[in-house]
C-alpha cells in the first residue's frame, strides 16, 4: 500500500489539455491498463463494504469515504478477469469523472509513468475485454504495452449502470 | 491612533457600505443594527464619531441622539444623521436631540469619506 | 479611494426582497377601517430603507417608486389622511412593481412598464387627492415630490463628486426661500436681493401679519448650494430655509404655490447633501465663523427650522417590531458545518465504541471525559441543525396575496387564517413546499370554497375560510390546508376516475377515493383553468411532497370541508431510527413508521396459498416483508417465529417486517446514495454507522405499499 500512496502524490505535469500525459497503470488479469491520473483521487484498501441488494453481481456495494457514501464496482467481474478474491492486498482506486467519486477494484495498481506523444498509438482493431469505445489508445513503454482506457466515458457509460438514467 | 466610528443603520446594505469605506480609509467601525443594539455598544467601545440613520425599528436615531447625549462619554463627540429625510423637520429635530450635523442619502463614499474627515480628521 | 458598490448589491437585493415581502405582509394584514400606527410605521419603513438603498445604489427607477410609496405613507401615519382599501391595493401593486425593478438590477426580468405607469399614475391620484382635501396645501404640490427626487439628483451632476452620473441636465428650479429679516439692514437686504435676482427670476412673496419673516420665490438653474452661498452671510442661518419647489422644466406656468401656502407644510425638500448645525457638540470648527453662534460655528450649509414641528411622537412610535441581529452566511458553509458535526458524531460514537471494552475502574476518567464528550457533541449537533431551521412562516406569508388575488378574481370571499406560522423546520424544505403548498391553497380556493349565494343557500356565511396550520408530531412536521368548502364528491370522483381510465378498486374506502385526485391524468383537464395555475396536476403535488420525504393525506366531508395534510420530515439530513439486522447487514428504519415491534408465535404466521405470509396481530391480519427476499440476503433463519417482526405503518396500511433482530435506536446523519451512485428499490438513503460502516436506510413506505399490492393479488 505505502509503494501506491506514494505513486499518487507524485506530482502531476501541468498539462492545458484536459488530460495530462500521466497514466496510473493497472492490471486486470493478464494485460495492463493506464488511466488518466488526474481521475484518480486516492487508493485504498479494500473493507467495510455494504452490500446493495439487486444490484449487479460486479457492484458491490458502497463504503464510507470520509463522509461520502462511495459505491465500489468489481472490475474484474464487470470483465471476467481473474478470480475476484478480497483480501488485504486487494487494490481499491477511488476515481472522481465527472463529479462523481466510485471506487473501482483491480487486480493491482504497477505505477505513474509519464507518454510522450510518441509513445501513444491509436487503438487497434484488436478484441481486449474492454469495449474499444473506450480505449483512447495504446502506450508503449520499454517492453511493456499499455492499454490506455477512457475511465471518465466508460463509468458513465449505461452499460455500467453507476447513475440513473434520465429516461424512465 | 485608529478612530472608531460606530455606524447605526437597520438597513444591511447600507451599514456594509459605510462600514467598508470608513474601513478602507483606515477607520475602525463598529456597526448597530438599531437605536438600541447602538445604545448597548456604544457602552462598551470608546468611539470617535457616530454615524446614525433616523428610521429605525425598536429605537430611531433621534431617540439614540438623546440618549447618547445623557452619557457622560458622549456628550462631546460628533453624532451625524444620516437620513433620506431632508426635510427641515426632522434636521430641526436632530439638532433639538443634540445632533452634530447631517448627510443625507443617498450620498456615495467619496461624500462620506468628506464629511467625516471634517468631523474627526 | 474608490469603493466598488457593487459587491453591496447583492445583499442590498436580499434586503429589498426581504422588505418588500414584509411590507406586502403588512399592507394585507391592515385593518383598513382601523389601521394600526404601528403597521404603517413599519410599511412606511420599509419603503424608507428601500429608497434609502436604492438611491445609494444608483437603482433610480426603485427610488422613484419608493419615493412616491413614502410619501403617501408618511402622511397616512401621521394621520393626514385616511387609509383606504384602495390605496392598499395601489400600495401592494406598487410592491410588485419595486420587485419587478428589482428581478431587473439582479438580471432576471423587468418591471412592466404599463403597469409602472398604471400603479405611478394611482398613488399620484391619492396624493392629489390628499391636497384637494387640504385647504391650506395648493393642488399642484404633488408634483413637488416628483422635482425634490429631480432635483437632488441634479445636484448630484452639479456636484464633481457626483458618482451617479444621469443625463439630466441642470434644470430651472424654483426655491422657496425664507428667514427672518431679524438683524439685517435695509441696505443689506437690498443687496441680498440683487445678488439674488441676478441668479434668476425672483420674486417676493408677503407674508400678511408677519413684519419679521421674508419670503422668496427664486427660479434659477443655480444650485441650492450657492444660494445658501449668498444668503448666509448676511441672514442668520438659524432662521432661515431654502426648498427646491418646483422643476421648471415639467409643469413651470401652472405651478405657482398659494402664497398663503404655510411654508412648514412643504413636505420633504432636499436641503444641502450635508451640514452642521451651529453650536452643536463636536461639530467642525475649521469652517467660517458666523456672527451669532458662540461657541461653534457651522459651514454656509446650515439648516435649521424656525418652526420646529412636534412630529418626533410618530418617529418615537416607529420603534416597534424587534429586529435582533444577526448575520448572513451562506448555506454551503452551514451545510459544510452540518456535515462536519456528522463526522464528529459518528467519530464520537466509535471512540464510545472502543471505550466501552475497557476496564471502568482503572479508566474512570477516560469514560467520564467519554459521557462529557458525547453530551457535548449532542448539544453541539442540535444548535448546527437549528441553524438550518426556519419558521415557515417564511411561506405562509405569501398566502395572504395569493387568496386575496385570487378570491377577487374568482368573485368568492375567502379568510386565510394562519396557525402554527412560528413551527420551524428546515430550509431546504421551506423552499421546495412552497410550490406544491401554493398549489393546494389555490385548489381549495378554486374547487373548495363555494361562491357566496351557493354558501347561504347551503347555511354557511357567504364568506368561506382557509385555514393553514402547521405543528410538529413526533419527528414530524405537519403542514394543513383546510377549507369549509364544498368538500369532496366520492361519486363525482369515481366518475371521473372511471373517464379518466384510471383504474379502479372495488370497495374502496373514502381515503383511497379522495387519493385519487393525486393520480396523474386525473386533475389535469379541468385544473388547466387560469386560476388553479399553469396546467400542473395534482399529481406533480404528491409526487413533490413524495420526494421530500413526505406524504398527503386528505380527510373531507360533502358539504362540510376538506383538510389534506401534508406530513414532512423536520429536517433533510437528520433522522431517528431503528436499526435492525438480516444476516450480516444492517438496515435503518424511520422511527416514524413504527408502531411496535414483537416476537410472534408460530401459530400467528399464516401462509397464504403458498406464496407470502401473513401474521395476525391484535385481530388484524398483517401482510409480512421479508426483508431478505426483498434485498436477496441470507438471514440467521428463515423462520419467521425465530425473528422479530416491526409493525409498520405507511400511508394508512400496516404491515410486519421481519427481521433478525433489533439492534438499537440512533439518531442518524442521513447521506444520498444518489449522489454518487443511483436510486436503489426500497432505500432512501444511506447513514454511516458508529463503526464506520454504511448502513442503508429503508424507504418503509414504498416497502409497506408493495407488500399491500402484493397482498391484493
Amino acid at each position: 500500500m505505502t509503494q501506491q500512496q506514494a505513486a499518487t502524490t507524485e506530482p502531476v505535469n501541468n498539462y492545458a489539455s484536459n488530460m495530462s500525459n500521466e497514466f496510473l497503470t493497472f492490471r486486470l488479469g493478464k494485460e495492463e491498463y493506464g488511466m488518466d491520473i488526474l481521475k484518480v483521487q486516492e487508493i485504498r484498501g479494500y473493507d467495510a463494504i455494504t452490500q446493495i441488494a439487486n444490484a449487479p453481481e460486479f457492484i458491490k456495494g458502497v463504503v464510507n469515504l470520509r463522509g461520502i457514501i462511495v459505491p465500489i464496482i468489481d472490475m474484474r467481474i464487470k470483465f471476467m478477469l481473474g478470480n475476484a478474491e478480497y483480501d488485504q492486498f486487494t487494490v481499491v482506486i477511488i476515481l472522481n469523472v465527472s463529479g462523481r467519486v466510485m471506487g473501482i477494484v483491480v487486480d493491482g495498481v504497477s505505477d505513474v509513468i509519464s507518454l510522450g506523444m510518441d509513445q501513444m498509438r491509436p487503438t487497434p482493431e484488436f478484441g481486449s475485454v474492454i469495449d474499444t469505445e473506450y480505449i483512447m489508445g495504446l502506450g508503449t513503454v520499454e517492453d511493456r504495452m499499455l492499454i490506455l482506457i477512457d475511465i471518465e466515458k466508460l463509468m458513465s457509460s449505461t452499460d455500467m449502470g453507476l447513475i440513473d438514467q434520465v429516461i424512465n | 491612533m485608529t478612530k472608531t466610528i460606530l455606524a447605526v443603520d437597520d438597513s444591511a446594505s447600507m451599514r456594509q457600505m459605510v462600514a467598508f469605506t470608513l474601513k478602507g480609509a483606515g477607520y475602525e467601525v463598529i456597526e448597530a443594527v438599531d437605536g438600541q443594539d447602538a445604545l448597548d455598544k456604544a457602552n462598551h467601545y470608546k468611539v470617535n464619531l457616530v454615524l446614525t440613520d433616523i428610521n429605525m425599528p425598536r429605537m430611531d436615531g433621534l431617540k439614540l441622539l438623546e440618549m447618547l447625549r445623557q452619557l457622560a462619554d458622549y456628550k462631546s463627540i460628533p453624532i451625524l444623521m444620516l437620513t433620506t429625510e431632508s426635510s427641515n423637520d426632522i434636521k430641526a429635530q436632530g439638532k433639538a436631540a443634540g445632533a452634530t450635523g447631517w448627510l443625507v442619502k443617498p450620498f456615495d463614499p467619496k461624500r462620506l469619506l468628506e464629511v467625516v474627515h471634517k468631523v474627526i480628521g | 479611494m474608490s469603493t466598488d458598490l457593487e459587491q453591496f448589491y447583492e445583499i442590498f437585493f436580499e434586503e429589498s426582497s426581504e422588505l418588500l415581502a414584509e411590507m406586502e405582509a403588512c399592507l394585507l394584514g391592515l385593518d383598513v377601517s382601523s389601521p394600526d400606527l404601528e403597521d404603517l410605521n413599519a410599511i412606511f419603513r420599509a419603503a424608507h430603507s428601500i429608497k434609502g438603498g436604492a438611491g445609494t445604489f444608483g437603482f433610480t427607477d426603485m427610488t422613484e417608486m419608493t419615493h412616491m410609496l413614502e410619501t403617501l405613507l408618511d402622511r397616512l401615519r401621521k394621520g393626514e389622511l385616511e387609509v383606504r382599501s384602495e390605496m392598499v391595493d395601489a400600495f401592494l401593486r406598487a410592491g410588485d412593481v419595486i420587485k419587478g425593478q428589482l428581478a431587473g438590477h439582479r438580471g432576471d426580468g423587468a418591471a412592466d412598464p404599463v403597469a409602472t405607469a398604471a400603479v405611478c399614475e394611482e398613488l399620484r391620484k391619492f396624493s392629489e387627492a390628499i391636497y384637494a382635501s387640504n385647504e391650506t396645501a395648493d393642488i399642484t404640490t404633488v408634483k413637488i415630490t416628483d422635482s425634490a427626487e429631480v432635483k437632488s439628483i441634479t445636484s448630484e451632476v452639479n456636484d464633481a463628486t457626483g458618482a451617479a452620473a444621469l443625463n439630466v441636465n441642470p434644470a430651472l428650479t424654483v426655491f422657496s426661500i425664507a428667514f427672518s429679516n431679524e438683524g439685517v439692514s435695509p441696505r443689506a437686504m437690498d443687496n441680498l436681493l440683487s445678488n439674488l435676482g441676478g441668479m434668476g427670476s425672483l420674486e417676493k412673496l408677503i407674508l400678511s401679519g408677519d413684519e419679521q419673516r421674508s419670503k422668496l420665490l427664486l427660479k434659477t438653474n443655480s444650485s441650492e448650494e450657492d444660494i445658501w452661498e449668498a444668503l448666509a452671510f448676511v441672514v442668520d442661518p438659524a432662521n432661515l430655509k431654502i426648498a427646491a419647489e418646483i422643476l421648471m422644466s415639467t409643469d413651470a406656468d401652472t405651478l405657482t404655490p398659494d402664497p398663503t401656502d404655510e411654508f412648514e407644510a412643504v413636505p420633504s425638500l432636499s436641503g444641502p447633501p450635508y451640514g452642521f448645525f451651529p453650536g452643536a457638540p463636536a461639530a467642525p470648527n475649521d469652517i467660517e465663523n458666523i456672527e451669532n453662534s458662540a461657541a461653534t460655528t457651522g459651514s454656509g450649509r446650515q439648516v435649521t427650522s424656525s418652526h420646529p414641528v412636534a412630529q418626533q411622537k410618530d418617529d418615537k412610535a416607529a420603534a416597534t417590531a424587534a429586529e435582533t441581529s444577526s448575520i448572513r452566511v451562506s448555506i454551503d458553509k452551514v451545510d459544510q458545518m452540518i456535515n462536519l458535526v456528522g463526522e464528529l458524531v459518528i467519530t464520537q460514537a466509535m471512540l464510545a465504541q472502543t471505550a466501552s471494552q475497557v476496564d471502568p475502574v482503572i479508566y474512570e476518567r477516560l469514560l467520564s471525559g467519554m459521557n462529557q464528550l458525547e453530551r457535548n457533541t449532542r448539544d453541539l449537533q442540535e444548535s448546527v441543525m437549528s441553524i438550518r431551521m426556519m419558521p415557515i412562516s417564511f411561506v405562509f406569508s405569501r398566502y395572504p396575496r395569493v387568496v386575496r388575488d385570487l378570491a377577487a378574481k374568482l368573485n368568492k370571499q375567502v379568510e386565510l387564517k394562519t396557525v402554527g406560522e412560528n413551527t420551524e423546520l428546515d430550509k431546504g424544505l421551506i423552499e421546495k413546499i412552497a410550490d406544491p403548498l401554493t398549489h393546494l391553497v389555490r385548489n381549495s380556493l378554486d374547487h373548495g370554497i363555494e361562491i357566496p349565494e351557493k354558501r347561504i343557500v347551503a347555511g354557511k356565511s357567504a364568506k368561506g375560510t382557509i385555514t393553514l396550520r402547521a405543528f410538529h408530531q413526533g419527528g414530524s412536521i405537519v403542514i394543513e390546508v383546510c377549507d369549509d368548502g364544498a368538500g369532496l364528491n366520492r361519486e363525482k370522483i369515481l366518475a371521473k376516475a372511471k373517464e379518466r381510465g384510471i383504474s379502479l378498486l372495488d370497495g374502496m374506502s373514502d381515503q383511497e377515493v379522495w387519493m385519487l385526485i393525486f393520480e396523474a391524468g386525473f386533475s389535469t383537464a379541468e385544473v388547466i383553468t387560469d386560476v388553479s395555475g399553469r396546467g400542473v396536476g395534482m399529481d406533480v403535488v404528491k409526487r413533490n411532497i413524495q420526494s421530500m420525504g413526505g406524504r398527503i393525506e386528505i380527510d373531507s366531508a360533502f358539504g362540510v370541508g376538506t383538510r389534506i395534510s401534508i406530513r414532512l420530515p423536520l429536517t433533510l439530513a437528520i433522522l431517528d431510527g431503528l436499526s435492525v439486522a438480516v444476516g450480516d447487514q444492517m438496515f435503518i428504519v424511520p422511527l416514524t413508521y413504527i408502531i411496535e415491534s414483537l416476537q410472534p408465535t408460530a401459530s400467528d404466521i399464516k401462509t397464504v396459498s403458498g406464496h407470502g405470509c401473513v401474521v395476525q396481530v391484535r385481530g388484524e391480519y398483517l401482510p409480512v416483508i421479508a426483508l431478505h427476499e426483498i434485498f436477496n440476503l441470507r438471514p440467521h433463519s428463515t423462520e419467521i417465529h425465530n425473528g422479530i417482526l416491526v409493525i409498520l405503518e405507511a400511508e394508512g396500511h400496516k404491515a410486519a417486517m421481519f427481521v433478525d433482530a433489533l439492534i438499537g435506536q440512533h439518531q442518524v446523519v442521513i447521506k444520498s446514495l444518489e449522489s454518487n451512485y443511483r436510486r436503489v428499490q426500497g432505500v432512501s438513503g444511506a447513514t454511516i454507522m458508529g463503526d464506520g460502516k454504511v448502513a442503508l436506510i429503508l424507504d418503509t413506505a414504498a416497502l409497506v405499499m408493495a407488500s399491500q399490492k402484493e397482498s391484493v393479488k
